[in-house]
Order: structure tokens, then C-alpha cells, then sequence
């Protein structure tokens, strides 16, 4: 079995590169039922992270993970990253946090479960972080069932308006958010 | 299997907090991470890439511009492959890096060498049905930072992976082998194990070259964490 590579920080200056345009618009252009999640990072200080990057991955309304591809759609002739076709469902999420640590993504509510997962990159990361977004504070869940009433809380995104779920990621401190971690390979 | 918290990341890994990189102070987790075994979780899917999401000239960071940029010329060629050896296709790898001088073409670079009109440092591929990648580019230079009195990074490509799965992400660097810089690196030695470090060291591999044009390296990567088959084939005891 081959032993996997290590991770290493993201670091300050991937923003000309990983971020593209309207990585943050899973939904298809328009879409009725677009829904936006978006929140702030906060280091162990309470300060805002300005150079995190999220990842978003989910399923589509229809339960499906197969994950269509053309998220980070490029133009042939000029190389130029264009950003989806404004159709197809991805599933796929990428944005930058912005200089107050604030990010959003739009997209559709995922089919058949209650959450987001997210992926947290940041300068100062060595290895990056998984959460879960949950848009519902599902009871029968597994996971949020394991958790005591704060661990719990940090998950569950809040509704702030229709269509609109906040939900900031703390990285360090009292309000800090549940990390998740899944088995790692064959040893 | 054993379960790990965030400090200790399992030997493979750095762990988060590691106090002489001195941006993780506040920005790694104190409580232990919550273990997922749940072979329903959406993370064990991950998005998919295809011909549309990158460009013919994308895997050439020298022909992105008019000129040549300015340093030595390499290819940078390896495999992606999971725990299990199995090759990742199809997949996207990403690749950003300084110049020849160590200067990044970002605004908040401030290191004061100079930037190169024919060189951006951003590439992207898709692995092929054998796991490979290969990308043309320059050798970058070191840099200096903050962390430390006389902290030099040194020199590096960043790395970014996707497997089948979204628990498979990966972010890395790669460094070139015999760099003096390797025992002063906080970032390089977050990584405690030394066989592990270096699977971050490329290999200069004299086939790879090409003739009067570039010098090879050769890199292979190795994506950790499960994926949809994981908990199917009796990994998940
Ligand atoms: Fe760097």
C-alpha cells in the first residue's frame, strides 16, 4: 500500500489561482429555488480569516452525487476561466473569503440530505478542515445526535431570511466549530 | 483502526498546531475532530472534471504568454493514485507557484524581486487514464517570509488534488530534492516523519528531460482518506 502525501498549507497567494469567476454560483443561472449560504471565518482571536478558502460539495436536488463536470468551465480560445455554463449542476462550490473573512455561495437545496459539506483552507492551516453545513437541525441524524448541545449548534446553519442560511466557520475558541474526520486509507 | 484528534493528524500528516509556523497559532482547532464513519456521507462523492474545465495550454505555464519566462525550464510528471495504488483518472490537479526570482504574481506579494511579464505561475490538468500528470513550467525561486529571523521557503510548487471523493482532497507542496533550505522550513518539518517529508521531495529523473528544452521531475502523490467503495471492501473494521 503506498503511503499517502502529506498535506501542507494552502498559503497566502493561491487567490490568482484556485479561486474562479462565480465559483460561488452552483445553481443554474436564475434558478427558482436558489438558496444562498454564506458566513464569516474567525481565527481563535475572533478575528475575521481574510485568506480561507471554502469548498462546497453536495448533492443535487434529485439526490444525485455523481457530480456533473464543467465547474470551473474554461474558454479554448483564451484559456480564460468562464465558470460553469450556467445550466448543468455541479455540485461543486469554491470562494474565497473576502478582506472581512466573509464568503456565500448560491446554490439548490441538496436531495436527500440536510447539509453542505464544506472543505476550510487558509494560510495558517497545515492540513485543511471538513465541516457540515446543515440547512435543518435534522433529529433523527447521526451525527448532530452525537454531539452535545454547542458541538451541535456550531453545525446547523441559521435561516436569516428566506432562501438565506448563515453559517460561520470558527476556527479556534469558545464558539468553535465541529471538525469532522473520516478513516483514513489502508494502512 | 485508530481514531485521531487535531493535534495529532496521524503520522502521515502535519499536525494543525504547530507552534514555529506561527500562522497556525489561531487558526487550528483545539477540540479533538469528530469521527465520521458513516458510509452514507455525501463526502464519500466528490465533483467531477472533464475536457470542458481546462484549457489545451493550461499544463504549459510557459506558453501563456508571449516571451519565455525567465528560468530554468522543467516538466514536472508523475501519477496520482489512492492508498490502495488504484490510479485517480480523470481528476483535476492544480499547480501554483513563484517565479524564477521567489516573487508570486499576487498584489499582497510584496518581496521586492522582480515580477515576470511572461510568467503568471497557474496551471491545471486532468490526470489521464493512468493516473498521470505532467506539466512544463519553471523552476521557482526561494522566497522570504515573515514567520522568523532569515525565514526562507524553499523553493516549492503548490499542489492541489482531487480523487473520487471529496474526503480525498488534497492541498500539498512539492519541493526539489537537496534544497540547503529543507532543515529551517517550519512549513516542510510540520510534517514529523522523516519518510514522509520526503514524499514531498521530488526526484530529478533524467528520462523525463526533454532534449534541449527542460529538465524532468518526477512526483508522485498519494491521495489518503476513504471513498464510496471504502466501507464495501472491509477497509472500515
Ligand atoms: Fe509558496
Amino acid at each position: 500500500m503506498p503511503a499517502p502525501t502529506p498535506s501542507q498549507t494552502v498559503g497566502p497567494f493561491y487567490g490568482y489561482a484556485l479561486p474562479f469567476p462565480r465559483g460561488g454560483d452552483v445553481a443554474p443561472a436564475g434558478h427558482p429555488d436558489t438558496i444562498t449560504l454564506h458566513g464569516y471565518v474567525f481565527d481563535g482571536e475572533g478575528q475575521p480569516v481574510p485568506d480561507a478558502l471554502i469548498e462546497t460539495w453536495q448533492p443535487g436536488p434529485d439526490g444525485s452525487r455523481a457530480g456533473v463536470p464543467g465547474s470551473l468551465r474554461r474558454d479554448p480560445a483564451t484559456g480564460r476561466a468562464l465558470g460553469r455554463d450556467g445550466v448543468a449542476f455541479t455540485g461543486f462550490g469554491r470562494v474565497a473569503t473576502d478582506a472581512d473573512g466573509h464568503w456565500a455561495v448560491r446554490t439548490l437545496p441538496p436531495g436527500g440530505v440536510s447539509y453542505v459539506s464544506l472543505a476550510v483552507f487558509a494560510r495558517g492551516l497545515l492540513h485543511h478542515l471538513y465541516t457540515r453545513a446543515y440547512l435543518v437541525d435534522e433529529p433523527g441524524d447521526a451525527l448532530l445526535g452525537s454531539l452535545d448541545a454547542a458541538g451541535r449548534a456550531t453545525l446547523v446553519a441559521r435561516g436569516e431570511a428566506p432562501r438565506t442560511y448563515r453559517f460561520d466557520i470558527h476556527l479556534q475558541g469558545a464558539d468553535e466549530t465541529v471538525f469532522l474526520e473520516f478513516p483514513q486509507g489502508p494502512a | 483502526m485508530t481514531l485521531t484528534t487535531a493535534g495529532a493528524g496521524a503520522e502521515h500528516h502535519p499536525p494543525r498546531d504547530h507552534p514555529p509556523y506561527r500562522s497556525s497559532r489561531l487558526r487550528h482547532p483545539k477540540r479533538p475532530l469528530v469521527p465520521l464513519r458513516d458510509p452514507e456521507a455525501v463526502e464519500l462523492s466528490g465533483p467531477a472534471f472533464g475536457v470542458t474545465d481546462v484549457a489545451a495550454l493550461d499544463s504549459d505555464l510557459t506558453r501563456q504568454h508571449p516571451g519565455e519566462p525567465l528560468g530554468e525550464r522543467i516538466t514536472v510528471s508523475g501519477r496520482v493514485v489512492d492508498r490502495r495504488g488504484r490510479p485517480v483518472r480523470g481528476q483535476l490537479v492544480e499547480l501554483w507557484q513563484a517565479n524564477a526570482s521567489g516573487r508570486y504574481a499576487h498584489q499582497l506579494d510584496r518581496h521586492p524581486a522582480p515580477l515576470d511579464p511572461n510568467f503568471t505561475g497557474f496551471g491545471r490538468c486532468l490526470t489521464d487514464d493512468g493516473g498521470a500528470y505532467s506539466f512544463t513550467t519553471i523552476k521557482p525561486g526561494a522566497y522570504p517570509w515573515h514567520n522568523h529571523t532569515n525565514a526562507w521557503r524553499p523553493a516549492h510548487l503548490h499542489f492541489s488534488l482531487f480523487g473520487t471523493a471529496f474526503a480525498q482532497r488534497l492541498v500539498t507542496q512539492m519541493y526539489f530534492p537537496g534544497d540547503p533550505l529543507f532543515p529551517y522550513d517550519p512549513i516542510l518539518r510540520s510534517v514529523s516523519d522523516e519518510s514522509a517529508r520526503q514524499r514531498l521531495v521530488c526526484a530529478y529523473d533524467h528520462d523525463l528531460s526533454v532534449p534541449e528544452w527542460s529538465l524532468g521531475h518526477r512526483w508522485d502523490i498519494v491521495l489518503d482518506g476513504p471513498s464510496a467503495t471504502f466501507f464495501q471492501e472491509g477497509d472500515a473494521r
